[in-house]
């Protein structure tokens, strides 16, 4: 595997090719905030917190570090003012949605990001789809997944392989970082599968 | 038909259809498109048809007229339209009971019916040439212009005029290398949307390593109001699939998907046939005309969501996922259709092909401006006399668009804004009416080229509205994966519609301009990535009208129905009754020599009674950021002496 030189906040780093900008970074010792990002998982790229600046050819634009993949020569910085400022305004339109999530309120004391900007409209999750790849990709059950789109896209629990699937596993309550996905669970177990508590098997 | 075997065999039957062919035979080409379909262009069809009979132009072995059913030519507003050949004449919103007397005058006789030729709204001039009509005058229709001269149905009709003249000249004579480097030079970008250089994206393509590899065509055409995709896939589909295998050629595929958008039946329609047909033919499958080149292709038909148009969630739903953008790179060229390298362009763009091979990048170049070649179809609609498809060298102006072929806007209304691009377009204001249009002028100015939607906004148009009737539209079909794009959108639109209700606040322009930052920067794909241009170029023309919302809850165009009332005037009122009669809520208080008077409490702004208030009496008054003058005391409504006021 070739060697991919770059620059991320005036640090040379070497980079492996495919590497991202994330990985690159982190292997640097500069570490970018990720709220859907996962290792195990496949890049995704969505909740945009990871965004960076970068300049290739003389270009300055924004991108999402956990999906970028390096290039030769590329100038990163992964704090100028334009980042801050974008991902200040992330949190502040997430904040509106999941106002008590620990790892929101964490990164808005960093970033000035002010909860309050936008009203309030506490539906908790904040779609960064972890729940539904750790589902998907590792525990190959797909119980729970997204529906309708823009503002109004939600995850929900797919209920008859919920009561199935879900009692015993429950791993994906521990990713999600404003803890809706064990609440909807419990909703969906009430509404739709009640009496199949989490202690117990399903019967068959 | 067997299978055609060499461009030999394919030009001998090229010569046999055009021997079969007298050029100074009458024909009735009647457009069959969408369009005209809705307006009774089947029903026209078949009058002539029986007429044909009646007046005994069809005998047992010849029929003296023939009758084509074509594709869209673009004047859709004044359709059914009808061109008679050889004389070209031009016949407009023509109805099933004008057959007999086209038959009988036109054809037979040699006349020109006055009544069915287009007449200059101003003058009264009539054009009897097609090529004559203002609105086809000022265009250059070297894609579109094709459609009335051909049956979409019929592949000897395309043929006819010299259709896959193209492939033959690019399977017997050219490298693949050197098709793509024929593009290149022509410098032909996407016509779906970003204007990226078609050449450069075959060259990654064909560079990219792989044995599999596939091209598509993007005719999901999602903005509202555009339909130039589906006039060239109904009205030409071999010109589309022509360009196509040119392209595979190039890049080295052997598949091909067509993705066509759920509403368009007739495209689905026409370019199934055309396939069919051309695969009978042997101009598709293995061993075109004994080149060794093979390939054959699939018609999809679109999951029916906008952002399904994105390229990288076109691919998805090919591939029968979810239609969700992706992340580029890795680009489609590199990854694309299950993960194999794909080129994916729009109708237009591969309906251009054709041309460039017959004609030469030369040729091409010399159309339009430095940086932008070719032609550009657009959509014309909104505030214009004539709406309809326009095809225009790249580089003509703004006003030339409006004013030469739409005719200017109706009514002796004043121009306000061009909003160009789609939903997701800029909205430009007339100092740059002179303005020279392509790709890099058009974002200059805060707008985009999009797939070429362009709709004229007069006078009576509000600004803010405009910016939240786009804002909604993308609201709801923003795929809600990515937060700039999801949220940023919700808050926009939230912040404009409380602006239009009248509760604007102090830094609402700024909050906007900040959430339009993200939202354009920081967004997953590029719905996201131009959603915030019909705010930012509205605010960056229009920031005073933002500002009378705000500070003075006003609307100066008089649409934001919260920020409006209606007053009657009593100084003016001659209880003629009209209005009480025609409000949809019973709020006019009045009778018969009582003056009237607005219940402001019931009246929902409907603005009936403004509209219908005799303008001799002109007495009712629309406000707006002002108060509405208390009614006029019970006692002082009687109308003294005579009934009327003069
Ligand atoms: C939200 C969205 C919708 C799009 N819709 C279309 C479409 O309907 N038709 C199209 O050709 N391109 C559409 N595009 C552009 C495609 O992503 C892609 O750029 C295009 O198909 C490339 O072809 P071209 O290079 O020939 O323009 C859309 C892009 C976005 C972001
Ligand atoms: S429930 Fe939690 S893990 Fe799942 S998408 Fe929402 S915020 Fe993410
Ligand atoms: S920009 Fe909008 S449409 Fe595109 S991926 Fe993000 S949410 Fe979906
Ligand atoms: S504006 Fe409409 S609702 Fe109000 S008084 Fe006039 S007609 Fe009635
Ligand atoms: S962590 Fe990169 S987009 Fe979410």
């Amino acid at each position: 595997m070739s060697e991919i030189l770059l620059k991320i906040d005036g640090k040379e780093v070497k980079a492996g090719e495919g590497m991202t900008v994330y990985e690159a970074a982190k292997s640097a010792g500069i570490l970018i905030p990720t709220l859907c990002h996962h290792e195990k998982l496949t890049p995704y790229g969505a909740c945009r917190i990871c965004t960076v600046e970068v300049e290739t050819a003389g270009r300055k634009r924004l991108v999402a570090a956990c999906v970028y993949p390096v290039e030769p020569g590329m100038v990163v910085s992964t704090r100028s003012e334009k980042v801050d400022r974008t991902r200040k305004v992330i949190l502040e339109e997430l904040l509106a949605h999941a106002p008590d999530s620990e790892d929101l309120r964490r990164l808005a004391q960093e970033y000035g990001a002010d909860a309050d900007r936008f009203e309030k409209e506490p539906v908790f999750c904040i779609l960064c789809g972890l729940c539904v790849r750790y589902c998907s990709e590792i525990k190959r059950k797909y119980a729970v997944g997204f529906s309708d789109r823009g503002p109004k896209r939600e995850i929900i629990f797919i209920p008859e392989v919920a009561s199935r699937e879900c009692w015993d596993c429950k791993e994906c309550f521990e990713l999600c970082p404003t803890s809706y996905v064990q609440a909807a669970y419990v909703l969906a177990e009430a509404l739709a599968f009640p009496g199949r508590t989490g202690v117990s098997p399903p019967e068959e | 038909m067997p299978r055609i075997q060499s461009p030999a065999e394919l030009e001998k039957f090229r010569e046999d259809i055009l021997a079969g062919r007298d050029p100074q035979k009458p024909c009735i080409a009647v457009c069959t498109g969408t369009g005209c379909i809705a307006l009774g262009a089947t029903e026209v069809v078949a009058a002539l048809k029986r007429e044909i009979k009646k007046q005994g132009l069809e005998t047992a072995v010849d029929v003296k007229v023939d009758i084509r059913e074509t594709g869209c030519p673009g004047f859709c507003e004044r359709g059914p339209v009808v061109v008679i050949y050889p004389e070209e004449i031009c016949y407009l919103q023509v109805k099933p009971e004008d057959a007999g007397e086209i038959l009988a005058e036109t054809i037979l006789a040699g006349k020109v019916i006055d009544r069915l030729l287009y007449a200059d709204p101003v003058s009264g001039d009539k054009s009897v040439r097609e090529s004559d009509v203002p609105f086809y005058r000022n265009q250059t229709r070297l894609l579109i212009g094709n459609n009335i001269k051909l049956n979409p149905k019929s592949i000897e009709d395309y043929l006819a005029l010299g259709g896959y003249t193209a492939l033959v000249k690019v399977l017997t004579g050219m490298e693949p290398e050197q098709v793509v480097g024929l593009v290149k030079d022509s410098n032909l970008r996407g016509r779906g949307g970003a204007g990226f250089p078609a050449g450069k994206k075959w060259e990654f393509a064909r560079k990219s390593p792989g044995d599999t590899k596939y091209v598509v065509v993007n005719a999901d055409e999602g903005d509202p109001g555009a339909f130039m995709d589906r006039a060239l896939l109904e009205g030409n589909p071999h010109a589309v699939l022509e360009g196509l295998l040119i392209g595979a050629y190039a890049i080295g595929a052997h598949e091909g998907f067509l993705y066509v958008r759920q509403e368009y039946p007739l495209a689905v329609e026409n370019v199934t046939l055309a396939i069919l047909a051309a695969g009978e033919l042997g101009l598709l499958g293995k061993d075109i005309l004994g080149s060794g080149f093979d390939f054959s292709v699939k018609v999809h038909r679109g999951a029916g969501a906008f952002v399904c148009g994105e390229e990288t969630a076109l691919l998805r739903s090919l591939e029968g996922k979810p239609g969700e953008p992706s992340a580029r790179p890795p680009y489609p060229a590199v990854k694309g259709l299950w993960g194999r390298p794909t080129n994916i362009n729009n109708v237009e763009t591969w309906a251009n092909v054709p041309l460039i091979i017959n004609r030469g990048s030369d040729f091409f170049t010399k159309i339009g401006t430095e940086k932008s070649k070719g032609t550009k179809i657009f959509s014309l609609v909104g505030k214009v006399k004539n709406t309809g498809l326009v095809e225009v060298p790249m580089g003509i102006t703004l006003r030339d668009i409006i004013y030469k072929i739409g005719g200017g806007i109706p009514g002796d209304k004043k121009f306000k804004a061009v909003q160009t691009g789609g939903p997701s377009g800029g909205c430009i204001p007339a100092e740059y009416l002179d303005m020279g249009v392509d790709f890099d002028e058009l974002a200059k100015v805060g707008a985009i080229m999009g797939s070429g939607g362009m709709i004229v906004m007069d006078e009576d148009t509000c600004m803010v509205d405009v910016a939240r009737y786009f804002l909604n539209f993308l609201s709801d079909e923003s795929c809600g994966k990515c937060t700039p794009c999801r949220e940023g959108i919700r808050q926009m639109l939230k912040i404009l519609t409380d602006i239009s209700r009248g509760k604007g606040r102090e830094g609402d322009i700024e909050l906007l301009e900040a959430l339009a930052e993200t939202t354009r920067d920081a967004s997953l794909c590029a719905l996201g990535g131009s959603a915030p241009n019909p705010v930012l170029s509205t605010i960056r023309y229009f920031k005073e009208e933002y500002e009378a919302h705000i500070k003075e809850k006003r609307c100066p165009a008089f649409v934001c129905k919260d920020l409006i009332s209606y007053y009657i005037d009593p100084d003016k009122c001659s209880a003629c009754m009209i209005c009480l009669r025609k409000c949809p809520v019973d709020a006019i208080l009045g009778g018969k020599k009582r003056i009237h008077v607005i219940d402001q409490e019931k009246c929902t702004s409907c603005g009936t009674c403004f509209e219908v208030c005799p303008p001799r009496f002109g007495a009712v008054r629309r406000l707006s950021g002002e108060p509405v003058p208390p009614p006029i005391p019970e006692e002082a409504r009687t109308l003294a002496g005579e009934s009327k006021r003069q």
